[in-house]
């Protein structure tokens, strides 16, 4: 598959790289800090799949809603969420988005329609499409975005969720991001067709397999499946081919892929096929690289400070927000 | 000089053994690259190195359990020397953070003219016949306990507080121990004999007195008979394996006490007075040891000071028995066909017939009386 | 409308045509107000309770789902998150074992667990209960699971005023909250005014006051113990019945007061016994109300069985005034 270079500004194309080498930056900053026990509990890495929560936003408005996994760091950044208050967070701080409450699995954030962050495996699926209903009766035309790993095709509530949005025709966009392994099986191992966008198309979806790799592929696909939304109300799926190079979680020793393998897709990376073909086509020199990773050094060892200085939630509020009306 | 140390990999991940070293002292390495492999409960995991810079000194050996956190290895950061990062803030928070109560229910007081006192509490005043108002509560949130009953119960003047205690023990006595009663009078010239003969032959620190060779006696006739020996619990008889004779003491203050002469039958006759002078002591004084106060397998009453002949006792529960002793009074006696004044003692036995009846008794008074015809054998 | 004038005006109706007239002021005064479930629509529900509501307000209001709990309920939270107020009827409790994940770890946590960003202002009815004859799969009482859950609301409507308030009640309310419907009640006939006064969702009731015992229930069993409260007043034996009306949380405040009148409690609970929700109600009193006790509490619950259809053995699996009865009378003569 081809990159589509053609058309695409040279200001674009950074902006595409900046959002994927913050991601790539995070993410490896979080694996330090986890390892030092700054974060704590789970943490899953984004690292090989940054195109896609790059591209897609890219397609998204404001007006638009967001639904995520707990893989969910890059998808948060790309959508706008501060660094700083995703990191306090990371660190259980009150300043987080979720006053230290969601940790690493559960970024929500009000102000960019951010539903999460949602630690249970298809388990969000039935709220995008609820979401996507509040639209429809809303008469508002926005898009709800649905993220998922292809794991989630297994259950039952992946069914369900494309049924419903497909027979009450809401505006939800199924993206399902087959990065081959959910936790340590192997798509073909717990899956009797592999073709995930088939399964789509079954319930009469138009979907469509892009490669997850190639960050402006990505942003295309995107941006038609967002138009057509728009247009007739109905739901769309694409299925990205990816790859994540780390493991499921920190604590995983990957005993369910070859070393190989994984060098291989690292190959293939989004950010250093992008950085290749920018470089290749004269739109990225040396210095705008090393000028983006110099800014996006500052910007996370800011946000480390900010988690750092940041202060814990005072346990008198633990039973805060529980309800929104307090009982008498 | 930095420190590498065990990363945290995971929630519960405490330690891990180094496996393998994919470095040496020296090598430069930058950010990202793996530097060891460590052993988890989940496989062998590569481990990587956060920052550039050289290889120092290796300071844990293939083969090692490590702690997460701890150092592994010690390296120049390339950037030069730079403070460790602190350990994770101390969080104002105690290991055991309790959850914030729920807004507890408001707790109403007690309704008007209801004392709170617990159940346990409210059974025994009924018992005692205390009328809860007067008692001081000590239990939580201003409740009376069992224990501020039992408390006030005793506060009250210790005389009439210990005849209803005795009151309420021989009540239930005679309500739930089936008597019968067995009396024989014994003649006493011969032990008074053998007495007056030792008490001239011996200091007076080693003096016996009559009531001396009475406990003796009966002791040492328990052997024979076991089946007056021991208690009555839970509806069946277990007899004790030790003769304890339990001295009914009266006390200045009016109440009566039973304590017992351990293995009564087992010491000699002055080892037995001394006991018996030193029970009596301590429990005028009010310094009885718990062991004395509960271990007696029977009780003997004797009541010859008082001047009767004849004693009816009620049995102690969990008692099965108790012996009588009237004074030992001059009393017209047949011996060898002729009326003459001899000392004799009249000696009862009130048995639980549910452990031994008449026949039963009678031999025991039988073989008592036989005893006291051999003093010197006591 | 005063007090006069309404009482004026008293109609009699079902427990069905209340909740049926709630449902269709909540679908008249709100815009963002929608009801979905399975047969609510075509069918008229399962228990004919939102029978004409389709014709009334439309298919985008009135929703037929595919038997699809899960992703029903879900889309009930997503709506609910996106503005709407969402009535989901899920059939029975029985089938939200179908859903549980969505209500547990969506609705009732989202609020706290965002930070207090958002609320999610779903109502979620549900039949529940056993009588008739269903057996084991369709006969539960599950609604103390969901009383479990800190983030839900869960509240029980036993009489015709609350079949008929507490669903605006609820709707009102900016949390999740499940309302639990007893199969039983559904044919129940009463009286409302005209214009019934709302209520609330906070208090528990007393149904009958009383001096020497009280009887704590809810749902689909207050009949039963308000039977039983009438046979025992004949034995002289006068009983103070407490409807819970919400499960979670519980006023506790109601329960202890009256303990601290009665000094005797019997709670019945149609659960079964181990872990259930009368469970819950004599620790609280055991906590807070123990030194008022004058005997312990007493539970009237199912027998510990899945529930049978053969009619005799549904009977005796369920508790019944006799019961109720026996359990109140033994908690005197205790010396």
């Amino acid at each position: 598959m081809s990159t589509k270079i053609a058309g695409t500004t040279r200001e674009h194309a950074l902006e595409l790289l900046r959002d994927m080498l913050r991601i790539r930056r995070f993410e490896e900053k979080c694996a330090e800090l986890y390892s030092a026990t700054k974060i704590r509990g789970f943490l899953h890495l984004y690292i090989g799949q940054e195109a896609i929560a790059a591209g897609v936003m890219r397609a998204l408005e404001p007006r638009d809603a967001v639904v995520a996994t707990y893989r969910e760091h890059g998808h948060a950044l790309a959508r706008g969420i501060p660094m700083t208050r995703l990191m306090a967070e990371m660190y259980g701080k009150a300043e987080g988005c979720c006053r230290g409450r969601g940790g690493s699995m559960h970024i929500f954030d009000a102000a960019t329609r951010f539903y999460g962050g949602n630690a249970i495996v298809a388990g969000a699926l039935p709220l995008a499409v609820g979401l996507a209903l509040a639209e429809k009766l809303r008469s508002r035309n926005a898009v709800t975005a649905c993220f998922f790993g292809e794991g989630a095709v297994a259950e039952g509530e992946f069914h369900e969720s494309l049924n419903l949005a497909a027979l009450w025709k809401l505006p939800v966009l199924f993206l399902c991001e087959n990065n081959l392994y959910a936790m340590g099986t192997a798509l073909a191992r717990s899956e009797s067709e592999t073709h995930i966008a088939r399964k789509a198309q079954s319930y009469n979806l138009p979907a469509a397999t892009i490669d997850g790799m190639d960050v402006l592929a990505v942003e295309a696909a995107a941006a038609a499946a967002v138009e057509a939304i728009r247009g007739d109300g109905g739901p769309r799926f694409l299925e990205f081919a990816t790859y994540r190079f780390r493991p499921h979680s920190m604590f995983d020793a990957e005993l369910y892929r070859d070393k190989a393998e994984v060098e291989e897709w690292k190959k293939r990376g989004p950010i250093v096929t992008f950085v290749a073909k920018l470089k290749e086509t004269g739109l990225l020199r040396d210095a705008d690289l090393a000028s983006i990773e110099a800014e996006v050094e500052r910007e996370i060892a800011a946000a480390v400070e900010f988690a750092e200085n940041g202060t814990w939630e005072p346990l008198g509020d633990l039973s805060r927000d529980v309800y929104t009306r307090e009982m008498a | 000089m930095a420190e590498f140390r065990m990363p945290s990999l995971g929630a519960d991940m405490e330690s891990a053994k180094l496996t393998e070293w994919m470095v040496k002292p020296g090598d430069t390495v930058k950010r990202g690259d793996i530097v060891a492999a460590v052993e988890t409960s989940k496989g062998i995991i590569d481990i990587e190195i956060f920052e550039a810079g050289q290889i120092g000194e290796l300071l844990v050996q293939p083969g090692t359990d490590v702690a997460v956190g701890a150092p592994l290895a010690l390296y120049v950061p390339a950037g030069g020397e730079r403070a460790q990062p602190a350990a994770v803030a101390a969080v104002e928070q105690s290991a055991a953070a309790r959850a914030v109560e729920p807004r507890a229910a408001k707790v109403v007081g007690p309704a008007a003219g209801r004392a709170r006192a617990s159940p346990a509490a409210r059974r025994r005043a009924q018992e005692l016949g205390i009328d809860l108002a007067s008692v001081a509560a000590t239990g939580p949130d201003g409740a009376i306990t069992l224990d501020d009953v039992e408390r006030a119960a005793t506060a009250k003047a210790p005389k009439a507080d210990m005849r209803s205690v005795i009151g309420r023990a021989m009540s239930r006595s005679k309500r739930e121990i089936p008597h019968y009663y067995l009396a024989t009078t014994i003649d006493m010239s011969t032990s008074m004999a053998w007495l007056e003969h030792w008490n001239r032959e011996h200091a007076v620190t080693e003096r016996l007195l009559p009531g001396a060779l009475l406990l003796k006696a009966v002791a040492r006739a328990l052997e024979k008979s076991p089946e007056l020996n021991g208690f009555w619990l839970d509806g069946r008889f277990e007899a004790s394996r030790e003769i304890n004779v339990g001295v009914a003491i009266r006390l200045r203050t009016g109440g009566l006490i039973a304590p017992g002469l351990a293995a009564a039958n087992e010491r000699t006759l002055p080892e037995l007075m001394r006991q018996l002078q030193g029970l009596v002591q301590r429990a005028r004084a009010g310094r009885l040891k718990q062991s004395e106060i509960t271990n007696a397998t029977i009780t003997v009453s004797s009541l010859g000071e008082g001047g009767v002949e004849t004693v009816y006792p009620i049995i102690y529960p969990p008692q099965v028995a108790i012996v009588g002793f009237g004074g030992v009074v001059n009393r017209p006696w047949v011996a060898a066909g002729k009326i003459a004044a001899a000392p004799v003692v009249t000696a009862t036995l009130a048995g639980d017939h549910r452990v031994t009846d008449g026949h039963r008794g009678s031999q025991f008074l039988t073989d008592l009386e036989r005893r006291l015809q051999q003093p010197e054998q006591l | 409308m005063n007090a006069a004038a309404r009482s004026e005006t008293r109609r009699t109706l079902t427990y069905r045509e209340a909740i049926r007239e709630a449902l269709r002021e909540a679908l008249s005064n709100d815009p963002r107000v929608f009801l979905m479930g399975e047969d609510v629509g075509r069918y008229g529900g399962c228990y004919a309770v939102s029978k004409g509501l389709l014709a009334e307000f439309g298919e985008a209001r009135v929703r037929d789902t595919p038997l699809s709990e899960s992703a029903f309920v879900g889309a009930g939270i997503g709506a609910a998150l996106g503005g709407m107020r969402p009535i989901v009827e899920v059939m029975t409790v029985n089938f939200s074992l179908l859903c549980i994940d969505q209500i547990v770890n969506n609705a009732a946590t989202i609020r706290h667990m965002s930070g207090g960003q958002f609320s999610v202002p779903i109502v979620i009815r549900m039949a529940t209960g056993a009588g008739r004859q269903l057996a084991a799969q369709h006969s539960h009482s599950l609604e103390n699971w969901y009383a479990h859950v800190p983030g839900l609301r869960v509240v029980a409507p036993a009489t015709l005023a609350d079949a008929r308030g507490m669903l605006g009640a609820a709707l009102a309310d900016p949390d999740p909250v499940v309302i639990v419907e007893h199969v039983m009640l559904y044919n129940m006939q009463g009286e409302l005014d005209a214009e019934p006064a709302a209520v609330d969702i906070d208090h528990a009731a007393i149904r009958r006051p009383g001096r020497d015992v009280t009887l704590v229930t809810y749902g689909g069993s207050l009949p039963k113990t308000l039977a039983a409260a009438e046979t025992l007043a004949n034995q002289e034996i006068d009983a103070e019945v407490v409807d819970l009306r919400t499960l979670r949380p519980l006023d506790e405040s109601t329960i202890l007061e009256s303990v601290q009148r009665t000094r005797r409690v019997v709670i019945v609970d149609e659960g079964w016994r181990s872990g259930s929700l009368s469970a819950e109600i004599a620790a609280r009193i055991m906590e807070h109300g123990f030194y008022d006790l004058d005997a312990p509490v007493k539970r009237v619950c199912s027998a510990e069985v899945p529930i049978p259809y053969a009619q005799h053995l549904e009977a005796a699996a369920l508790p019944q005034p006799e019961q109720i009865v026996a359990a109140a009378k033994g908690l005197f003569g205790h010396g």
